[in-house]
């Protein structure tokens, strides 16, 4: 096969300078066959199921990324929802201690990040669900590895008003550190690679390897050296560039499974973005003309990008999976974090961003002492925009202690620095104190 | 069937590039089957494909050595598998 020098050019830029890499590789592995009625016994357990992987998973991604001469930033791990492993013991204890083992496997194997201490509470909590609900607060602020969500709403469903609260409570008492690796969410897909949404979902194997792919700076390049173009000129080349992202998530994925001997399971073509310079989605959307992001233009750039993104993508992977649309978390961005603490984002805004795209209300922070009423108010906005336009939203928000708005907290990483925006409202909020399940939108009726 | 990979270096135009980069991957057994090189403004790029199938080192043992010829001469020098280029730029 023979390639064209600027064909060879273009990918080698993409890779060397404009931050084009793989945000992660995830394994999802099973681990229901580990639930047990007491606390040792269910840690021991899902040792025992994990250890094979975990032994060949570091390993296994540093061979693959050494052979390409690709760049794989995190290694991660997906278990099943932590709350069905809950069910036989119903206790907060056993989800504690399996939260000890799972850290301590993290650190000891070179795991980034373990995703799964999750719920589905959308029509109602069960036992194990309870006893998870409990447990969040410690398992979070007590490790630094460790990611869950609880999928309070669904298409077929509705919105659980009562697990809304929950929800919000669970988040007021995260540590900002904590509250990076938590999400409420709707409609959450079983085959997410990217945290805290990552999780084994029920349909899979036993194990498959899941793909989530960076490089929005090699988009933001693309439009830049494109001012004149109208705008399906400049649709069809962030598609192209979107296509040759996607498709280097498709062969580190394909070369992981391999070496893994597990199954292949999805890319998510999202473009995610990263703190760092070159690498934000915000960027994209004022390359294409906005004067700056959050100004009016701003759902209409992102609308356009998400679905050049899409159909870019969607050629690019027979395997499509996880949120595959386009998120902003809002503090993992270095541009559009910047706006909001200049305070040219607000939560309306990301609402009616929410409707093009899969961001929801990602990585904002909020002050730690905002009511609960008004936080669960925020979630069951996003929960019924997720229910009504069927499709996957979460909410992560970071409660800064004496934080006001504007003020900015520095998470690290590729956490970045989480903006603080007020919430409009304070005290009780009387809607979300009402019980039960606001039911499913019509949505759901089309779906038989 | 080859197995192979492309090496491309960039840096300021100097005597001895070439075959300073040639010479580790002779060393090793690995084979140039195409190459192309070009000077702009003073800026020497190369690009070369090389068949790695009947090399006595790994790819990561390879770039190693061809990354500290790099320094040793001044350029940058990056190996990537031909997969990458084949998976991005054909459908």
């Amino acid at each position: 096969m023979r390639f064209d020098p600027s064909e060879i050019g273009e990918v080698l830029e993409m890779v060397l300078f404009r931050e084009l890499d793989i945000r992660a590789v995830t394994l999802s592995v099973n681990t229901v066959p580990a639930a047990r009625p007491s606390a040792a016994e269910l840690a021991d357990a899902l040792e025992e199921v994990l250890l094979p992987y975990l032994k060949r998973l570091r390993p296994a991604v540093e061979k693959v990324a050494s052979r390409l001469g690709v760049r794989i930033v995190t290694v991660r791990l997906a278990v099943s929802p932590m709350s069905i492993l809950l069910e036989p013991s119903g206790k907060a204890e056993a989800a504690l201690e399996a939260a000890r083992r799972l850290e301590e496997l993290a650190v000891k194997y070179g795991v980034d990040m373990v995703g799964g201490f999750s719920g589905f509470i959308h029509a109602g909590v069960s036992r194990g669900d309870r006893a998870l609900i409990e447990a969040l607060p410690d398992v979070l602020n007590s490790t630094t590895r460790l990611a869950g969500f609880l999928n309070v709403a669904s298409t077929y469903t509705g919105v659980n008003l009562d697990a809304v609260r929950a929800s919000a409570d669970v988040v007021l008492s995260l540590k900002p550190h904590a509250a990076a690796r938590f999400a409420v969410a709707a409609n959450a897909p079983e085959d997410v690679p990217f945290m805290p949404l990552a999780y084994h979902g029920l349909g899979l194997p036993d194990a498959v390897v899941n793909i989530a792919v960076s490089g929005p700076g090699v988009i933001e390049a693309v439009v830049r050296n494109m001012p004149d173009a109208d705008v399906r000129t400049l649709h069809d080349a962030v598609k192209r560039a979107a296509f040759k992202i996607t498709r280097l998530g498709e062969l580190v994925g394909r070369e992981v499974a391999k070496e893994l001997g597990v199954e292949f399971g999805a890319v998510d073509l999202s473009v995610a973005p990263s703190p760092k310079v070159g690498d934000s989605v915000a960027a994209i959307l004022e390359a294409m003309g906005l004067t700056r992001v959050g100004s009016p233009g701003t759902v209409f750039a992102l609308a356009l990008f998400v679905d050049a993104v899409k159909k870019g993508g969607a050629m690019a992977t027979s395997t499509v999976g996880g949120l595959s649309g386009a998120f902003i978390p809002v503090s993992e961005d270095a541009v559009m974090s910047k706006a909001a603490a200049e305070g040219h984002i607000t939560f309306d805004l990301l609402k009616a961003m929410a409707a093009v795209c899969n961001t929801g209300i990602d990585m904002v922070g909020i002050p730690a002492e905002a009511p609960r009423d008004a936080v669960a108010a925020l979630i069951a906005d996003v929960m019924a925009l997720a229910v009504h336009l069927d499709k996957t939203l979460g909410v992560r928000l970071i409660p800064v202690p004496g934080a006001k708005p504007g003020d900015v907290y520095d998470l690290g990483g590729l956490y970045g620095q989480v903006a603080v925006i007020g919430l409009p409202h304070s005290g009780e909020v009387a809607l979300v104190q009402r019980r039960g399940v606001a039911p499913p939108g019509i949505e759901r009726l089309k779906k038989g | 069937m080859g197995d192979y990979v492309v090496v491309s270096v960039l840096g300021a135009d100097r005597v001895g590039i070439v075959a300073g980069i040639a010479s580790v991957l002779a060393k090793h057994n690995a084979n140039i089957v195409d190459i192309s090189q070009t000077v702009v403004k003073d800026i020497f790029s190369m690009v070369m494909i090389v068949d790695v199938s009947k090399a006595d080192v790994d790819i990561a043992a390879l770039r190693r050595e061809l990354e500290e010829e790099g320094r040793r001469l001044g350029v940058m020098v990056a190996v990537h598998h031909i997969d990458v280029f084949r998976y991005m730029q054909r459908i």
